[in-house]
């Protein structure tokens, strides 16, 4: 008998927070709502953490059944969660992270009209993101799946006095509506051939299918089209688009939504459904490659990014090409390595760069920064930490999780792992070049810089965030610091979990989630990517792995090292040493440059090819046409009929009562008259 | 035996002479002995029916029809009786308080 842990309490404690905030939350004070969200979202990362203690004595997966939700015919679905090593440890990045990101906010948008509003949404979807992590079969999750989107498509727009905010907010969603499509006709086709949607009965179902190798069948269909909504909800090519565009929301939105936690949705599903695309090999290579030119193409296009903000989205971006280029190498767990370690430090790094924009008054130009660092020390140390991480530096957590993909990556195919290679170069170079452009150098804002400091420190009570956003460069009050400060901690820590075997790591993290991803692999191996040689990679951790393989992978990591500090080189001495050469390359290869600044044209590209011609097909056959021509024209012309006609009818009711009189005569003599004509017809 | 065509050829031109008088005359009371006599168009055709089918119904409904005619006459009389107190006129033509 396993202990029933009520699992399902773990989504709905945050949809309590989130009613609360939401209904009544306009009469409370702002103390009172930031009271109820954190309460709310700390009792359920509360929980999380209880059920991780206990964990090693729960028989995996741990399934809960709270009641029967669809029945129709055959088909069944449940409401119901389960818990394994993969949701476990996406619980515990959904609620910490989370929970840190909440704590933030009450600081960051303390002087922000719509305070209730904004902890409501960041509830909901809490609720939302948990429950598609929790959920035992693929219709709750998609429940999650969209409820997410409905939670970013809120928060996207939360400022939706602001046109380009409400436009980001929509392009979200339509955005990610392509991807749902997807999802959803991979969803119909699972209950066709299946006839189920839980996860156990779907991966039980697929067991006996060896890999699609020869041909492509309906497996490979299923997960291409999962596929394509994991490419709208984590923004690979070619539906990435929103995401940078997204940035237009609060930069804690930006860290919890657009970074660590529902943007890796995708890499969730991808690795949930493993069992199907394993035995799907040419859509395994299909997310190999869409993640890695999304990894190199959005890091090109984040070099030439000005907005803070926008540089984190294409990194963002960028990362999550990564975490498909792991599952599409079958290396599932070191996906979801990256994917936590990326949690920590993107979520730290949009946290600081929010705190950089709240020190200067909201300016996000980083041309307009520079020399921040003595003025807002918390803020440079934590966000140091975090570009280290990134860049893939050693110790810190990046470096463990980039350089464990790069090697799955080049035991797949060398292509991979060149193309890996030379974004962690681009990546440690636009992200020390945010780097050294925010916090080094001479300040190049218009921010006043001496005063105004003192009086913050007056207003700062114990415990209560200090107001912000006027006068002075100022540090963030300790509300907003103590997250940063963790989650710095965490970006330098959290990678030791998964040190490989060739650093003398025990890879503790692959083996953790080892049972997930070994359960359900295929009778027959031979339908992996390219595998060749090099044995099998999903079945071996690598503290399994031979000795022999431990100096060349040892050579690797030297090598994306080596990049990294090569990126950093490069970033200092571009924009520290010589501050006036990036405009020199820039106008000598101006049109090279001026196609990076403008993302490729891609936006461009995307309007001409799809967008206008729907708004005109909508606006001419839909809406001129059909709406107005058919469904309008008919109600109204019903209308106008029906007057007219009355207009001539009412010269009968003129009021004179021997006209009304004549009428009925009239009448009566047209029906004598006709009855008379039928007798005489028929006689 | 007069046949029933000719019963109802009477009976037709009774109620259109009830009809045209209702119509076109301007006094009341012409108007109200006008109705009369459309009703007593139907009665005839009524009788005549009854007569011919050998059915009782018809003269029923003939008494109904005296009753129903009787007691409007009542009411009627008494209307116009009122009708000339207060306005001074039988002419239905400046009777139009009502109207619009």
């Amino acid at each position: 008998m396993t202990p029933n842990l009520h699992l399902w309490l773990i989504p709905i404690l945050p949809l309590i927070g989130a009613a609360i905030n939401g209904l009544f939350g306009k009469r409370f004070s702002r103390r009172g709502v930031a009271a109820v969200a954190l309460g709310f979202c700390g009792a359920a990362f509360a929980m999380a953490l209880w059920i991780a203690a206990q964990f090693s004595s729960l028989a995996v997966p741990h399934i809960e059944v709270l009641t029967s939700w669809l029945n129709s015919g055959p088909f069944s679905v449940d409401y119901s969660f389960s818990l394994d090593q993969l949701s476990l440890v996406m619980l515990l990045i959904v609620t910490g992270v989370g929970f840190l990101i909440h704590i933030y906010s009450v600081g960051y948008m303390w002087e922000e009209g719509g305070y209730y509003r904004f902890f409501s949404y960041l509830n909901l979807f809490m609720f939302f993101m948990l429950t598609l992590v929790l959920a035992s079969n693929y219709l709750l999750m998609f429940v999650g799946w969209e409820g997410v989107g409905l939670a970013s498509y809120l928060l996207i727009g939360f400022f939706f006095t602001r046109d380009s905010a409400a436009a980001a907010g929509k392009k979200a969603f339509i955005v990610n509506r392509i991807g749902d499509f997807g999802f959803l006709i991979g969803l119909f086709l699972m209950i066709k051939h299946f006839g189920s949607l839980d996860f156990q009965k779907v991966f039980d179902a697929v067991k006996p299918y060896s890999p699609e190798t020869t041909g492509v069948g309906f497996l490979t269909a299923i997960a291409l089209l999962l596929l394509l909504g994991a490419c709208g909800k984590s923004a690979q090519i070619p539906l990435y688009v929103w995401l940078p565009d997204a940035m237009e929301g609060p930069t804690p939105v930006s860290a919890l939504i657009h970074a660590a936690t529902m943007v890796t949705a995708g890499v969730y599903m991808i690795s949930r459904s493993h069992a199907i695309f394993e035995r799907a090999p040419s859509a395994l290579m299909v997310v190999a490659i869409i993640g890695t030119l999304t990894a190199f193409f959005a890091a090109t296009i984040g070099i030439a990014q000005t907005d803070i903000k926008k540089v984190l989205a294409y990194s963002t971006i960028s990362q999550l090409g990564y975490m498909f280029l792991a599952c599409g190498v079958a290396a599932f767990s070191a996906g979801i390595f990256h994917l936590m370690t990326h949690a920590f430090f993107k979520g730290l790094l949009f946290l600081a760069a929010g705190s950089v924009i709240h020190a200067i008054g909201g300016e996000q130009d980083m041309r307009k920064m520079g020399g921040l660092r003595k003025k807002i020390p918390w803020t440079f140390w934590t966000m140091t930490f975090a570009t280290i991480a990134i860049a893939g530096i050693p110790p810190f957590a990046g470096f463990f999780s980039k350089d464990e993909i790069l090697w799955r990556a080049y035991q797949a195919s060398w292509i991979y792992w060149l193309v890996g290679l030379i974004t962690a170069f681009l990546t440690s170079f636009y992200m020390f070049r945010l780097w050294f452009m925010t916090f080094f150098g001479e300040y190049r804002g218009n921010a006043e810089t001496s005063h105004g400091h003192e009086e913050h420190l007056a207003d700062t009570r114990a415990g209560a965030p200090a107001p912000h956003g006027h006068g002075g460069i100022h540090e963030s009050p300790a509300i907003m610091l103590v997250p940063l400060v963790i989650l710095a901690v965490l970006s330098l820590v959290g990678g030791w979990v998964g040190v490989p075997g060739s650093l003398g790591g025990g890879n503790h993290f692959d083996k953790f989630l080892g049972p997930v991803f070994r359960s359900s692999t295929p009778a027959i191996n031979t339908g992996h990517v390219q595998a060749g040689e090099t044995a099998p990679p999903e079945r071996t951790t690598e503290g399994t792995e031979p000795k022999s393989g431990h100096s060349t992978e040892i050579m690797f990591t030297g090598i994306s090292v080596g990049a990294a500090f090569l990126g950093l080189f490069l970033a200092w001495l571009l924009y520290v040493r010589s501050p006036q050469l990036p405009d020199r390359i820039a106008s000598s290869m101006h049109g090279l440059y001026s196609t990076v600044a403008h993302k490729y044209w891609i936006d461009e590209l995307y309007a001409w090819l799809f967008v206008r011609p729907l708004i005109a097909i909508s606006g001419i056959v839909f809406w001129r046409g059909i709406d107005e021509g058919v469904i309008d024209a008919a109600l109204n012309g019903s209308a106008d009929g029906a007057r007219e006609l009355s207009d001539e009818v009412r010269h009968m009711q003129s009021g004179n009562l021997r006209s009304y009189a004549g009428w009925i005569a009239v009448g009566a003599a047209a029906m004598l008259a006709y009855m008379v004509w039928m007798g005489l017809r028929t006689q | 035996m007069v046949p029933l065509s000719f019963y109802l050829v009477l009976s037709g031109i009774l109620f259109a002479c009830g009809v045209v008088g209702f119509l076109i005359k301007r006094n009341i009371i012409t108007i109200f002995m006008s109705i009369e006599l459309m009703l007593n168009g139907v009665n005839l055709s009524f009788v005549a029916f009854a007569a011919r089918w050998q059915q009782l119904s018809g003269q029923v409904f003939v008494f109904f029809v005296m009753v129903v005619a009787a007691a409007e006459a009542a009411v009627g009389l008494a209307i116009i009786i009122a009708l000339f107190r207060t306005r001074e006129t039988l002419n239905i033509d400046q009777v139009n308080l009502l109207k619009l």
